[in-house]
């Protein structure tokens, strides 16, 4: 049975900067149910981090606004007070950061790192709490974790450190992981371990995880549904077989063509997508993918899509998805899937 | 040019048993002890080859990289650049060379200069060598701007006011400016989003078409080199274990490392499902590698006689080449 976890709607974060007031998050929608993988991916300065953060509120208050609503088990997170969100962080939503590095603190052991989150949500003490952070970092995969509990995080590899961040999200069980690019600092062999790990914590706790990523490999890998941003906004959603065999919106289509492949023909010239993301400052006023997209017209330079069921499994925000589905030529995802 | 003419079948550049070792120092800085980043590392180019040299973080493939260019001196080793050892070079003859071995940074932030406008930058490099006077500098630098997809006006421009590619599209512009023949890209695309990295990646190509230039593509992403090299050296520890055309190499790689590598790949197509081989533990540390072949504490063919003896490089193909004791 399928339980709604979490359910983002029309979400907007505006921040007040000098220049004036921009909007990082213009409309995402998006839902995660329990034991479900959501993608969320996009270039940089799509606002995916920032949706991530609108999520567990962690984005400076005093400059930030939101709008739209959050539903974490039919509660709204937006009008939640500090104290409601404390009790949610760390314990029913965890997070785990891009860069291990600098996301543990350098002057304290990794083990009272992980201690001290389990101590402020669950009622144990001490001994226990230490014997579950060994039981943690076990879980993750660390190797004799008794004698690594003492060790600092700058005696740690990024990958062990990304281990040790995996334990402290994970130590409360969490119904909810957010992912900022947990993998994106690390070496191919050991992303695969991590992503593994993820995937298997995540079958183990039947939870919900959203993963933040510009890397579509890693979206194919390891999500189920896929929610592709440009410039602040939910651009398509999808499953992501679909998404990757037959992309709507062209944004996602030129996406998909500009990776090289690791299989199929390689001489061919890469497909780029003209011109370059503008900034926040000055966002088209009508379809933000306007200005670069080969199928624009008029009507998409003056008039903002919203974002529609194309059919039952897939939400897009085009004026022609249509037309250009149909004449679209056949995806090369499908065909390199063939000859593999 | 003066670039003289070199037959085809005599390598472009050699490098020979190239080995680069850091000294490490405790706080009075005695040395304790040796980071080995570069360890024994032999290969060539020819004229117009693109080379890859990839592996993860730490295995010395940006080191290699620097120390052909000669911008780090070398422990031990030579390369061979029109049958002159680079490393003696002095004075009139290492200026030559450095015009001809020019090199792209990874970071197109830190990589230009922030208070020079972005002709300047160009034109700098004529005036170390050289090369024209004010005026044909001038015309030199406009007629650049314009192949790497720039207007004229942009001469005036500073680099922030650029984004990541197009500053990237400006650091090859400054390499190309002295006409060079090997041009060194360290991870050029490495900072940049997809839709970017396919255009600069499209203006690499273009322009090795039309100057004849070779590059040595140091990168970790094995779909940017798979696209763009003619041959692949698979680093690992600072020693090269594989070295194949690319086609081989991703076809029928042999090396146990260059399998797990290739396999850990995460590949954007779900409809993909793939044999993953996930190599056990960490990379060791450089200053202590292992004995016998550094790659033995994680592999999972590794024998007695790997912890023992260290494996040497020879060709099971042509052009094929592995460094392991299972194709003895």
């Amino acid at each position: 049975m399928e339980t709604k976890l979490l359910e983002v709607k029309n979400l907007k974060t505006h921040f007040n900067t000098e220049r004036g007031r921009v909007t990082a998050v213009d409309g995402v929608f998006f839902t995660v149910h329990a034991g479900e993988t959501v993608g969320v991916v996009g270039e940089s300065g799509c606002g995916k981090s920032v949706t991530a953060e609108s999520i567990l509120r962690l984005l400076d208050e005093k400059s930030t606004e939101y709008e739209g609503e959050i539903l974490y088990k039919g509660k709204n997170l937006l009008t939640s007070t500090i104290n409601e969100m404390q009790a949610v962080r760390g314990n029913d939503i965890s997070m785990i950061f891009q860069d291990p590095m600098s996301s543990l603190n350098p002057v304290y052991t990794v083990g009272n790192q992980i201690v001290e989150s389990i101590m402020l949500h669950q009622n144990v003490n001490k001994k226990e709490a230490y014997e579950k952070a060994i039981e943690m970092l076990r879980l993750t995969g660390i190797p004799s974790p008794e004698k690594r509990i003492h060790e600092y995080p700058h005696e740690l590899s990024g990958g062990m450190r990304q281990r040790v961040m995996i334990a402290m999200a994970l130590s409360c069980q969490p119904k909810l992981l957010i992912a900022d690019e947990p993998t994106t600092a690390l070496d191919v062999t050991t992303q695969s371990q991590i992503l593994d790990l993820i995937n298997e914590l995540k079958v183990k706790f039947n939870m919900g995880t959203v993963m933040i990523t510009h890397d579509l490999g890693v979206v194919a890998e390891v999500c189920t549904k896929v929610v592709v941003m440009y410039l602040g906004q939910v651009i398509e959603e999808s499953d992501v077989r679909s998404l990757f065999s037959s992309p709507y919106h062209p944004y996602t289509d030129g996406l998909l063509k500009s990776i090289p492949q690791l299989t199929g023909d390689r001489s061919k010239k890469l497909h780029v997508i003209e011109g370059k993301v503008p900034t926040l400052h000055q966002v088209p006023k009508g379809c933000r993918f306007a200005p670069r997209c080969a199928f624009a017209n008029e009507k998409c330079h003056d008039e903002m899509p919203e974002l529609v069921q194309a059919d039952t499994s897939r939400k897009v925000r085009c004026w022609h998805y249509k037309e250009i589905f149909q004449a679209g030529e056949e995806s090369p995802y499908v065909s390199a899937a063939d000859s593999y | 040019m003066s670039v003289q003419q070199i037959p085809i079948e005599q390598p472009l550049l050699e490098v020979r048993n190239l080995k680069k070792y850091f000294p490490v120092t405790n706080s009075l800085g005695k040395v304790t002890g040796h980071v080995q980043a570069v360890n024994d590392v032999s290969f060539n180019m020819k004229k117009g080859e693109t080379y890859g040299l990839v592996g993860e973080s730490g295995c010395g493939k940006s080191t290699t990289g620097r120390t052909v260019l000669r911008l780090i001196e070398p422990t031990e080793g030579e390369t061979i650049y029109k049958g002159e050892n680079i490393y003696q070079l002095k004075g009139r003859k290492l200026m030559d060379m450095r015009r001809e071995l020019q090199m792209v940074f990874q970071d197109p932030y830190s990589s230009l200069n922030p208070r020079k406008r972005i002709g300047h930058i160009l034109e700098e490099t004529l005036k170390i060598h050289r090369i024209g006077s004010k005026q044909e500098r001038m015309d030199r630098v406009m007629d650049m701007l314009n192949k790497v997809g720039f207007q004229s006006e942009q001469y005036f421009r500073y680099p922030h006011e650029f984004s990541g590619g197009q500053r990237q599209r400006i650091g090859i512009a400054r390499a190309l400016m002295v006409d060079p023949s090997l041009i060194i890209c360290d991870e050029p695309v490495s900072a940049l989003d997809v839709s970017i990295q396919s255009q600069v990646l499209n203006l690499l190509e273009e322009i090795q078409d039309e100057f004849n230039l070779a590059y040595l593509f140091v990168s970790h992403d094995l779909s940017v080199v798979r696209h763009i090299a003619d041959r692949i050296g698979v680093m690992y520890l600072g020693q090269m274990v594989e070295e194949a055309p690319t086609d081989e190499l991703f076809a029928q790689p042999l090396h146990p490392y260059t399998k797990a590598l290739l396999s850990a790949v995460p590949l954007p197509n779900p409809m993909i499902k793939r044999e993953r081989i996930t190599l056990k533990g960490e990379v060791p540390s450089p200053i202590n590698p292992p004995s016998g072949c550094v790659f033995h504490t994680r592999c999972p063919h590794a024998t007695e006689i790997c912890k023992k003896n260290v494996p040497v490089k020879r060709n099971v193909a042509p052009n094929h080449a592995v460094a392991c004791h299972l194709y003895e």
